[in-house]
């Protein structure tokens, strides 16, 4: 019973960064057309940012918000010089673009930070939770963690459907061309979109390495899981993005207490294929019949 | 109010406008005609921004905007209604219109008020989506939101397209009382020469991308050749 | 009229397998004779150029010709070599080498075709998502079945004997015993030339066109009566079967296969190969392997001139084949060997445009374009960026 409990904390913490994370990629996707595959290594090379600045003295919170605010920058820059040039051309050049830059990033981060595994200490408790003389797998920081995703949802769909800024880059998103003629600066808006889903990525990639090992590879999984979350839910949808993440994040945890620990990454594989093949458009999509 | 002189434009190795000079007056429909191919939707497109024109020059109130993006032009006062209409489906009415008033800067509640009374039925969906709108109401939805900037000019790329009868002579006549009461300077591209000669004022004929007559719409009505050549009615 | 020496031209221009087979052996030879004189260490290079080639190899025929990326041939890689690794397991009594090849490319050819199954419904980036997810699972299934597969450990190989008659022709042809180093390498090149031998053919077959027929247009093939779902399969299989002999050559020549070898970094290294080398030539693939394999071998020393420390100088190649990468996509989609066939191309369509006054005669100029090049790639999805302003 107690182990039962402990893996849904487990899986409902683990599937709120993965649902942030999906949240990212789904908000790349619905403005560019483009799956960022190269999201995983920018939210690991702000982390790494992040867990160096701590190592110089810096605290945790003032590190946080810096590594946040580097994914805002390396966000923006990267869309504005770099995958501006590869948007709406052929789909193959956007994936082979953000693989490359996987690549780049990730050696160019072993290169700064070095490749050893290294601990992110946290202000937050790393034991469990007692509850009526129980003690469950539910730590201080899970609970930040789960607070943190929370909070950043809700701003994101504050952004979205209350300003005129969040409503400018929804058109931007939606339909180009009527929304220049409507006075929209659409590239503006789509670097704005890059810039701000690498701040959630970014967020990620914090939440999953706090209180665990960081190093340049850490993230190379989640890159699937948050991939997989997204299709789950469909690419288009940020509110699918967060139950596939809460679903994927559940599953994985089941599978990796009662099955083993190394075929997670085959049961989020297992996942995404029987999702493509029995609901391809995701699961909470309109059209049943979108071809992947 | 708006001046076009001597336009070319083109698709690479394709040239759709040929030395183009027309204008638009305020308080006027000015209609332009033709086939399809003639070159009426690009010569809106250039006009407007979106695409590059190779020579001449467009010029609004006197100042040249030749050379200014799509992007610039509802601040300046121009406001253009594309082919297809261009609903954002995925946003709700009021959303589409509010987008319209922010192309001004911000979005004014004295605005919207006039477009729900302008347009009652989109007053009763403000919170309902855009995809749910029928083709009327889509038209009416495109046309509040290019008011909602409050243009002097305002491009009009064929809004009777798949609409029934009916409601294009609504929509004309809605434009038209438009023109009366706000002065505004109309360019109205239509396939439908004889409904859009109804409402006009001017017209001018467009064929592969030349103007081949330029004059007024009940001069060009009269015209039995111009009609039977290019304009099929 | 036509003398002998025009009807070998014409042989030459007219049937592909018999020029793929000259150059092969012609390569073949070139091998044999170089590799007792460039050491150990070169040689063990050479082996690793080798099976990244016929690795990468595989991938163009799969994403240049049929336009299916894939992100996991690593872990078809991993398939052939486990296969290779459990038939040789033991010192001496194993099966004859061949056919643990065989094996290992029967096995990943399998896996290709329910793979293939399943990636013929898939398109961009959801096809790149889902591979990329096998190349992150598979490894954890050998880390899982550990009394099978070994763990994280790994099998352990054992490289066959250098059978004797091998072992006296290079005697003869060299004047010294080949080492272990040698003998390897010779296997992977030799393998590696089979494998172009055999995908160049196939490209240039009835398959190799239905493949290049679903990539440039989907509706117009089906309408041509191609079946679309079993042209992607079986490109697919085909390109798992060379990622299949890859990792056979990868079990022989490290002599050990563990989970580690077969990270997402393999699998991302074969996609830079492939890119790098113009996206659907064979001739690319292997240039951009040899220009990889450089990379790797002078990259630490570049790093350590540049004072970095060993580990970090360990990622300098990677970092430049990911920048190359991005490079590439943005100024030159169509790679290295692109380059050069544009060159190529336009030299001969001039020379047919000044020499042939009578077209009727010559074969089009595109018939004559190099062995192993698979396909210049002209119409991939990679193409140039170009339709931006049409309307």
């Amino acid at each position: 019973m107690q182990q039962l409990v402990n893996t849904a904390l487990g899986g409902i913490t683990l599937g709120m960064v993965f649902a942030a994370f999906a949240l990212a990629l789904v908000m790349i996707w619905r403005s560019t057309r483009i799956v960022n595959f190269a999201q995983a290594a920018m939210a690991m090379v702000t982390t790494m940012l992040a867990l160096s600045l701590i190592e110089r003295g810096w605290s945790y919170w003032a590190a946080f918000l810096a590594a946040l605010a580097t994914g805002f920058v390396l966000g923006a820059v990267i869309e504005r010089t770099l995958v501006r040039r590869v948007e709406g051309g052929p789909e193959l050049n956007a994936v082979i673009l953000t693989l490359g830059l996987f690549i780049v990033l990730t050696a160019g981060a072993e290169i700064v930070f070095g490749s050893d595994y290294r601990s992110f200490p946290v202000p937050f408790s790393l034991s469990g939770t007692e509850i009526g003389g129980t003690t469950y797998a539910l730590t201080g920081f899970d609970i930040f963690t789960v607070v943190a995703v929370l909070v950043t949802m809700g701003l994101l769909l504050a952004l979205f459907q209350f300003t005129d800024i969040g409503l400018r880059m929804r058109a931007a998103a939606h339909q180009q061309e009527v929304a220049r003629l409507l006075g929209v600066k659409v590239g503006r808006m789509l670097t704005l979109g890059w810039a701000l889903a690498a701040v959630v990525g970014s967020l990620s990639g914090l939440l999953i390495g706090g209180g665990s090992l960081v190093h340049p590879h850490y993230m190379e999984s989640v890159v699937v899981f948050g991939f997989v979350a997204a299709v789950l839910g469909g690419l288009d949808s940020p509110a699918g993005a967060v139950v596939g993440g809460l679903l994927l994040g559940v599953t994985l945890s089941f599978v990796s207490g009662y099955v083993g620990s190394g075929l997670v990454a085959l049961a989020a594989l297992v996942v995404l294929v029987v999702v493509l093949m029995v609901r391809p458009g995701g699961l909470f999509s309109a059209t049943t019949a979108r071809r992947v | 109010m708006l001046q076009v002189e001597g336009l070319s434009a083109g698709y690479g190795p394709i040239t759709a406008l040929h030395d183009v000079t027309l204008g638009a007056d305020e308080g006027r429909i000015t209609a332009v005609l033709g086939a399809n191919g003639a070159g009426k939707t690009t010569l809106l497109r250039t006009v407007s921004g979106l695409h590059p024109a190779r020579t001449g020059t467009v010029r609004l109130g006197g100042q040249d905007i030749t050379r200014h993006s799509a992007e610039a032009m509802p601040a300046l006062g121009m406001a253009h209604v594309p082919e297809g209409r261009g609903v954002i489906t995925e946003l709700t009415v009021e959303e589409n219109l509010r987008l319209g008033g922010l192309a001004r800067g911000r979005v004014k509640t004295a605005d919207l008020d006039r477009v729900w009374s302008l347009f009652p039925p989109l007053d009763e969906r403000r919170r309902a989506a855009a995809s749910t709108l029928s083709g009327g109401e889509r038209q009416m939805l495109v046309v509040g939101r290019a008011l909602m900037s409050r243009p002097s000019v305002l491009l009009l790329d064929e809004p009777s397209l798949g609409l029934a009868p009916r409601i294009v002579t609504q929509i004309f006549e809605l434009v038209r009382g438009l023109v009366r009461e706000e002065g505004l300077a109309v360019l109205l591209v239509e396939q439908n020469a004889r409904s859009a000669l109804s409402v006009a004022d001017r017209g001018v004929v467009l064929n592969l991308g030349r103007v081949v007559a330029d004059d007024d719409a009940a001069v060009l009505a009269g015209d039995d050749q111009l009609r039977h050549a290019y304009l099929g009615f | 009229m036509a003398g002998v020496p025009q009807r070998l031209r014409t042989t030459w221009r007219e049937v592909p397998l018999a020029r793929h087979l000259v150059l092969a052996a012609i390569g073949l030879v070139l091998v044999a004779f170089t590799l007792p004189a460039v050491g150990d260490f070169r040689a063990t290079q050479l082996t690793e150029l080798a099976y990244i080639a016929l690795a990468a190899a595989g991938l163009t025929v799969l994403t240049g010709l049929n336009g299916q990326l894939s992100l996991g041939h690593g872990a078809l890689m991993a398939v052939g070599a486990y296969t290779t690794a459990l038939l040789l397991d033991e010192r001496d009594a194993g099966p004859p080498l061949v056919l643990v090849v065989l094996a290992a490319v029967a096995a990943t050819l399998a896996v290709g075709v329910v793979v293939g199954v399943a990636a013929a419904r898939l398109h961009g980036p959801y096809l790149a998502g889902a591979t990329l997810a096998m190349a992150v699972a598979v490894p954890g299934i050998a880390v899982h079945f550990r009394d099978q597969l070994g763990g994280e450990q790994g099998l352990r190989t054992y490289t066959p004997e250098i059978p004797g008659w091998a072992a006296d022709a290079a005697y003869y042809l060299t004047g010294s015993d080949p080492s272990r180093s040698t003998y390897v390498a010779f296997l992977a090149w030799a393998t590696l030339l089979l494998g172009l031998v055999l995908l160049a053919n196939l490209a240039r077959s009835r398959t190799g066109r239905r493949w290049a027929a679903v990539r440039d247009d989907e509706v117009a093939a089906e309408l041509a009566g191609i079946h679309l779902g079993r042209a992607r399969v079986s490109a697919f299989a085909v390109s798992a079967a060379a990622a299949g002999a890859a990792g056979a050559m990868l079990a022989i020549a490290d002599r050990n296969v563990a989970p580690g070898a077969f990270n997402l970094n393999l699998s991302m290294t074969l996609v830079a190969v492939v890119v790098l080398g113009g996206l659907g030539s064979l001739t690319g693939a292997i240039i951009g392997a040899a220009v990889l394999t450089l990379l790797v071998s002078f990259g630490p020393g570049l790093g350590r001139s540049l004072g970095l420390d060993d580990l970090a100088s360990e990622q300098v190649a990677p970092l430049v084949a990911g920048l190359v990468t991005v490079a590439v996509i943005l100024l030159a989609p169509r790679g290295l060997a692109g380059i050069a066939q544009g060159r190529l191309a336009a030299r001969r369509a001039r020379r047919a445009y000044t020499s042939a006054p009578s077209s009727d005669g010559g074969s089009p100029p595109s018939s004559s374009t190099p062995a192993g090049s698979g396909s210049a790639g002209t119409s991939t999805a990679v193409s140039t960026p170009t339709g931006k302003g049409t309307p």
